[in-house]
C-alpha cells in the first residue's frame, strides 16, 4: 500500500501530471453541471451527436494541417449544437433522427478524410486516440491549463448565476416562455457551452466516450436525490470524485484515461442505483 | 375597458388560420370557459394570448393595466415533468421568473409569497416533497400555485382537470372558483361542457363559426341547445 502512495507522489512531482488532474476534474465538473439539464430535457443524445461532429471537424482540421485544431473544431461543433437544439423543437424533422444522421456522417467523413489525405504514418493510432482519448491530456501546456481553468470557471459561474432560470427552462419550457423568459436564447447559450465542454473534454476521454461524462453524474444523482438543487450538487461531487479516482487509477495501473474514468462512472452509477432502490424500499 | 379584447382576429400556425373571425373580450373578474372539439384551435388560442405564436390576422389588445406578463399560466403537463427531481417549493418559486429580469435569486419576500400561495391551495405541507411523487391532483395544485406567483390578475388554465379522478376534479374546480371569487379573472380551456356551464360566467365556443357570450346566451343559442342537450341534465343547474 505504501508503495502505491510512493509511486503516486512520485508521479505528482511532475507538473504535467498535476495539470492533467486539475484539468480533468474541472472538465468533468462542467460536463456534469450541464448534464443535469440535458438529461432532464431528454437531450442526452445531443452530447453523443456533438462529439462525433467534433471528431469529423478534427479530421478536417488535421487534413488542412492547422496548427491549432480548436479554432476550426469549436465553431463547427457550436454550430451543430445550435442546429440540433433548434431542430429538436421542430416537429417536422425528428431531432433524434437528425442526431443519428449527423453523427454517423461526421464519423464516416472524418475517417475517410484521414485515410485519403493521410498526414501521418499511423492513421489507426491517430483515429483510435481521437475516438477513445489519448494521453494528450498529459502534454498540456500551462497555457492550455489556464484556458481550461478559465473556461470551467465561466461555466460554473454561468450555472450559479442562471441557476433559477435554468431550472425554469428545464422544468417547463412553455411556462418559462409564457412568463417572458427568452427560452430560445437560453437554449442557444446552453448549446454553445455544451459544445465548448465537449471539445475540451475530447482531449481527456476521446470523442466516443465524452457523453459519459455528461450523463452519468446526473443520472446517478437522480436515482437518490429528489430536489433539483440536491441533484445538481450531487452530480457535481460525483463527477469530481469519479474523474479524480479514474485518473489516479489510470496513472498507477497504466490503463487508458478515458475508459478508466468511465468504468468508475459506471461503478458509481450502479452504487447509486442500489442506494436509490434501498431508499425507496425504506420509504415504503 | 376590458382586460383582453379581440376583434375579428384569425389565429393559427405558419400563417394558416385555424380559427377565423374570433371576437371576444374578457373583463376583470370574469370566468371564461373556452370549449370546443379536439383540434378546433383551443390550444392555439391560448398560445396566441400568451404571445407564444403571432396572430394570423388582427391583434389581441390588453387593457385595464394588464400586460402580457400579468397572465399566470397553467400549461398541460409534459413528459419531462413525469420524472423530474424537484421539490414543490422549487417548482412554485419558478413562477416568479416573469418579474426577475436579470436578478439571479429569489428574495425573502418572494419566498414568503410562495408560501402563502401554497397555503391558499392547501399544499403548504408538501413544500419539501418531490414533485414527481405527488398525485395528479396535487401536481396540478402545485402548478396552479406557480401560476399564482406570476400574477394576481388573470389565470389561463389549459385543461386543468385532465387526467384527474372525480374527487380531485371537483376540488380543482372549487379551488379555481375560490380564486375567481377573490377577484382573479379565469380563462379556462375545457372539454367538459357541463362543468363549464356550472362554473363559468362566459363561454367561448371555438370552431369554424366561433360563439362568444355569457353562459345564459350560450344556453339559449342553437349551438348551446345542441351541446347542453347532448351532455344532458346540466341545464337545470
Amino acid at each position: 500500500m505504501s508503495n502505491i502512495f510512493e509511486t503516486f507522489s512520485y508521479y505528482l512531482s511532475f507538473p504535467f501530471v498535476r495539470y492533467a488532474l486539475i484539468v480533468g476534474v474541472l472538465i468533468s465538473l462542467c460536463a456534469s453541471l450541464l448534464g443535469v439539464t440535458l438529461v432532464l430535457k431528454r437531450y442526452s443524445f445531443i452530447g453523443d451527436g456533438l462529439s462525433h461532429t467534433a471528431f469529423g471537424a478534427l479530421a478536417i482540421a488535421s487534413v488542412l494541417g492547422l496548427t491549432n485544431n480548436t479554432l476550426l473544431v469549436l465553431p463547427i461543433t457550436i454550430l451543430c449544437a445550435i442546429l440540433l437544439l433548434k431542430t429538436s423543437q421542430n416537429k417536422k424533422i425528428k431531432g433524434d433522427a437528425l442526431i443519428a444522421i449527423i453523427s454517423v456522417s461526421a464519423l464516416a467523413l472524418g475517417y475517410l478524410l484521414l485515410n485519403v489525405f493521410s498526414v501521418s504514418s499511423n492513421i489507426s493510432g491517430d483515429v483510435c486516440s481521437t475516438l477513445f482519448g489519448s494521453m494528450s491530456i498529459l502534454t498540456l501546456s500551462s497555457g492550455d491549463v489556464w484556458l481550461s481553468i478559465g473556461l470551467s470557471l465561466f461555466v460554473i459561474l454561468f450555472f450559479i448565476l442562471f441557476y433559477n432560470k435554468i431550472f425554469a427552462v428545464t422544468f417547463d419550457e412553455n411556462f418559462a416562455q409564457a412568463s417572458g423568459t427568452r427560452v430560445e436564447l437560453y437554449n442557444v447559450f446552453i448549446a454553445t457551452i455544451i459544445a465548448v465542454v465537449i471539445v475540451v473534454a475530447m482531449n481527456l476521454v476521446g470523442s466516443l466516450l465524452v457523453s459519459a461524462l455528461i450523463i452519468f453524474p446526473a443520472l446517478s444523482a437522480m436515482r437518490v436525490f429528489k430536489s433539483f438543487k440536491a441533484v445538481t450538487i450531487c452530480s457535481a461531487v460525483f463527477a469530481v470524485v469519479s474523474s479524480l479516482l479514474g485518473m489516479i487509477v489510470s496513472i498507477l495501473a497504466g490503463t487508458p484515461v478515458g475508459a478508466t474514468i468511465i468504468m468508475v462512472d459506471i461503478f458509481g452509477f450502479m452504487v447509486f442505483c442500489v442506494l436509490g432502490l434501498a431508499l425507496r424500499r425504506k420509504a415504503k | 375597458m376590458a382586460q383582453i379584447k379581440c376583434q375579428n382576429i384569425s389565429i393559427g400556425y405558419d400563417k394558416k388560420p385555424v380559427v377565423k373571425d374570433l371576437t371576444f373580450s374578457v373583463n376583470a373578474g370574469d370566468y371564461l370557459c373556452v370549449v370546443g372539439e379536439n383540434g378546433a384551435g383551443k390550444s392555439t388560442l391560448i398560445k396566441t394570448i400568451l404571445g407564444l405564436i403571432p396572430t394570423v390576422e388582427g391583434k389581441i389588445e390588453f387593457g385595464d393595466e394588464l400586460t402580457k406578463k400579468d397572465i399566470g399560466y397553467l400549461p398541460q403537463q409534459t413528459v419531462v415533468q413525469k420524472d423530474f427531481p424537484a421539490t414543490v417549493l422549487e417548482v412554485v418559486l419558478s413562477g416568479f421568473q416573469n418579474r426577475m429580469g436579470w436578478r439571479p435569486f429569489y428574495t425573502k419576500k418572494e419566498k414568503l409569497e410562495a408560501q402563502e400561495n401554497m397555503c391558499e391551495l392547501k399544499i403548504d405541507n408538501l413544500s419539501k416533497k418531490c414533485y414527481r411523487e405527488l398525485s395528479g391532483g396535487q401536481q396540478q395544485r402545485v402548478l396552479l400555485a406557480r401560476a399564482l406567483c406570476g400574477t394576481q390578475k388573470v389565470l389561463l388554465l389549459d385543461e386543468p382537470v385532465s387526467g384527474l379522478d372525480p374527487l380531485a376534479t371537483k376540488e380543482m374546480y372549487n379551488l379555481i372558483k375560490n380564486l375567481n371569487n377573490d377577484g382573479i379573472t379565469i380563462i379556462m380551456i375545457s372539454h367538459d361542457i357541463s362543468s363549464a356551464m356550472k362554473y363559468a360566467s362566459h363561454i367561448l365556443f371555438v370552431n369554424q363559426t366561433p360563439f362568444f357570450g355569457t353562459k345564459q346566451e350560450f344556453k339559449n343559442s342553437e349551438l348551446g341547445h345542441k351541446y347542453t342537450h347532448f351532455v344532458g341534465g346540466c341545464t337545470n343547474e
